[in-house]
């Protein structure tokens, strides 16, 4: 099927695990959901909802039980091997709830750590200087990891994200391990730099401040979305 | 990623965490040196047994009594067939030889005042100083009428004059051999502890020995010096010629004597040599091997350490080969410079055991490369495991995992 260029289209999409009883604990029921292009969506529901699950599944950490996802042209479920690695390299960028920077690497070679995967840019570092110096990190670029509050740490996380201009950013409570100033700061930061490359986000959030930032909040519960405007 | 930045990365993390990084290549330092130091002392010591035995004369030949056969049946035990005569006609006969020196050899009580010693008497006549190439340090060797009188006199080896005159001269003095008094007239250089060294014998007139000490008529061996080392074979033949016809031998009866060359030993010297050093080195290289256990426990503490950086590495995108390729690079950095600093303390310490103990250190070029590049092949060898271990991981389970 064709899409419209860059628009994440989820078609009963379905997560199920094999219990030892023969049955299956699905974690996603069948899930519909059309992301145009540019829109930053925020996920919100209770823990166990399956919001990191869907998040996994998008970003082709995990394969799906059922259902296609598709991101512009790409059918990203069908991509294995080589073309997933190199998928995930040029349409995605990860921010996780932990930085998981890599401690033996400074700030600058950290946000290069994509662009070592598979091709390397001569332009790479140039773009590295100007995210670190967009995040305000410019000072500390020589910086190890040990060496930056956490705050910083997440500005280089998303540096690092946005290093390949992804279509895709995808975060996963960016936030939920620093203090709500910090947090708020990092999360205008994030939207703020999406914005300017155009890119789709995907946020999963327990703070309703921050949810209320995307242009449109979904909620999961149990596996489902609930419909917009319905109680939460 | 290419190679130079994946040695980069792999550095960065090696020196990240200098102190394992150090003890784990130690396993692979000691292994590589230990390679290093056996086969250069292995090596020293071969040649310093060769240029010994060169220096007794590599164009020597033994003719030894041997029993007569008939069939692979050994007819008589006791052999008594070579006599002065034998040599005598060598030395006349033979084509290409340079000396003769017919010997006879027995135990015998040697004393000096109140030191007793049990000790070899030679026999020999005046072509055994040259043809062993003995060095008399001082005084002189006995000549022809001294052999023909069946004359007292004697020359010591190094060791006998250390043993009965603790080193003080002995030349004039009378040592007492199995009672009867022997001048010494000569004392010789030291040989070294080789085939039949003559350090701890006394030599004396041949005739005087067969006849007044040990009272037989039959030698215990002729030695034979060729011209030069392509003569030894044309005077082994000329020597197994003479001596059939001497001994009346009918065609197709085997030898009643057997001839030994200087070159045959030369050769099993060298072969024997090159066995223990081959030894020695295998050994070392388990040495490297339990190294490269080392290694390969360090990276699989890597591996797991570094669990979650794998999960990002493939969340960003990241392919197995190279993830692989990253912890692969890892360990092979680790033993290769392990290998490169085991070599260094290898040459370091050979040259100090070489200095040390007097012994000579030769330090080859090949063990330099074999014991790198299998430094080398312990990292892949051991590093490929943690490597897929690594590459294999699940993303998710990678970045969950505390």
């Amino acid at each position: 099927m064709t899409t419209p260029a860059g628009d994440l289209v989820l078609q009963r999409l379905t997560k199920a695990y094999p219990l030892p009883d023969g049955g299956a604990l699905t974690i996603l029921h069948e899930l519909d959901l059309t992301v145009p292009a540019g829109e930053t969506v925020a996920i919100v529901g209770p823990s166990g909802s399956g919001k990191s699950t869907l998040l996994n599944l998008i970003g082709t950490l995990d394969q799906p039980t059922s259902g296609t996802i598709h991101l512009g042209q790409t059918e990203v479920t069908s991509l294995r091997g080589q073309s997933l690695a190199e998928f995930r390299a040029r349409a995605l960028g990860f921010v996780f709830q932990d930085h998981h920077l890599l401690p033996q690497l400074t700030a600058i070679e950290n946000v290069l750590v994509p662009t070592l995967a598979s091709r390397p840019t001569a332009d790479a570092n140039a773009r590295a200087s100007a995210l670190l110096d967009r995040v305000g990190l410019s000072e500390r670029r020589d910086s190890f990891p040990s060496r930056l509050s956490g705050g910083e740490r997440q500005r280089v996380a998303i540096a690092r994200a946005l290093i390949n201009r992804p279509q895709l950013l995808l975060a996963d409570e960016p936030t939920g391990n620093l203090d709500l100033d910090t947090g708020a700061s990092v999360i205008s930061l994030l939207l703020e730099l999406a914005a300017d490359q155009g890119a789709t986000v995907m946020m999963v959030t327990h703070n309703p401040e921050q949810a209320a930032r995307c242009q449109r909040t979904l909620r999961l519960r149990e596996g489902r979305l609930v419909p917009q405007g319905a109680p939460a | 990623m290419n190679l130079y930045e994946g040695i980069r990365v792999a550095l960065m993390s090696l020196v990240h965490n200098k102190m394992r990084s150090f003890l784990t290549m130690l396993g692979v330092i000691i292994g590589v040196a230990a390679v290093i130091i056996v086969v250069a002392i292995g090596q020293g010591l071969k040649k310093d047994t060769m240029s010994r035995i060169e220096r007794m004369g590599t164009n020597l030949l033994m003719v030894n009594p041997g029993p007569s056969r008939r069939g692979g049946v050994v007819q008589e035990m006791t052999v008594i067939n070579l006599k002065e005569e034998d040599a005598v006609e060598i030395a006349k006969t033979v084509p290409g030889v340079a000396g003769v020196a017919p010997e006879v050899r027995g135990r015998v009580q040697a004393k000096y005042r109140s030191r007793n010693t049990s000790i070899q008497l030679v026999g020999t006549s005046v072509d055994y100083a040259k043809v062993r190439n003995w060095k008399i340090t001082e005084g002189r060797f006995f000549d022809d009428s001294e052999v023909r009188g069946r004359k007292r006199v004697c020359v010591l080896g190094s060791q006998v004059v250390t043993d009965l005159f603790y080193g003080k001269p002995a030349i004039g003095e009378f040592v007492r051999i199995n009672g009867m008094p022997f001048e010494i007239i000569g004392t010789a250089a030291e040989v070294g502890a080789m085939w039949g060294s003559p350090d701890s014998t006394i030599v004396a007139p041949l005739t005087t020995v067969m006849y007044r000490v040990l009272g037989q008529d039959n030698l215990s061996s002729i030695t034979v010096s060729a011209r030069s080392a392509e003569d030894v074979d044309k005077v082994e033949k000329g020597i197994e010629v003479l001596l059939r016809k001497r001994h009346r031998l009918r065609p197709g009866q085997d030898n009643d004597f057997n001839i030994m060359k200087q070159s045959m030993f030369l050769e099993s010297m060298a072969e024997a040599g090159e066995t223990m050093t081959r030894l020695l080195g295998a050994i070392a290289l388990v040495s490297l091997l339990v190294g490269g256990v080392g290694i390969m426990n360090i990276m699989l503490v890597s591996v797991t350490e570094r669990t979650r950086e794998v999960g990002v590495r493939k969340a960003v995108g990241a392919r197995k080969l190279d993830i692989l390729a990253q912890f692969l690079v890892e360990s092979v950095v680790l033993s290769t410079i392990g290998g490169v600093l085991g070599i260094l303390v290898g040459i370091g310490f050979s040259q100090l055991i070489a200095r040390q103990s007097g012994w000579t250190a030769i330090i080859s070029v090949s063990s330099i490369i074999y014991s790198f590049l299998f430094a080398g092949a312990v990292g892949i060898f051991f590093g490929l495991w943690p490597a897929k271990k690594a590459a294999d991981m699940d993303p998710i389970a990678a970045l969950r995992y505390e």
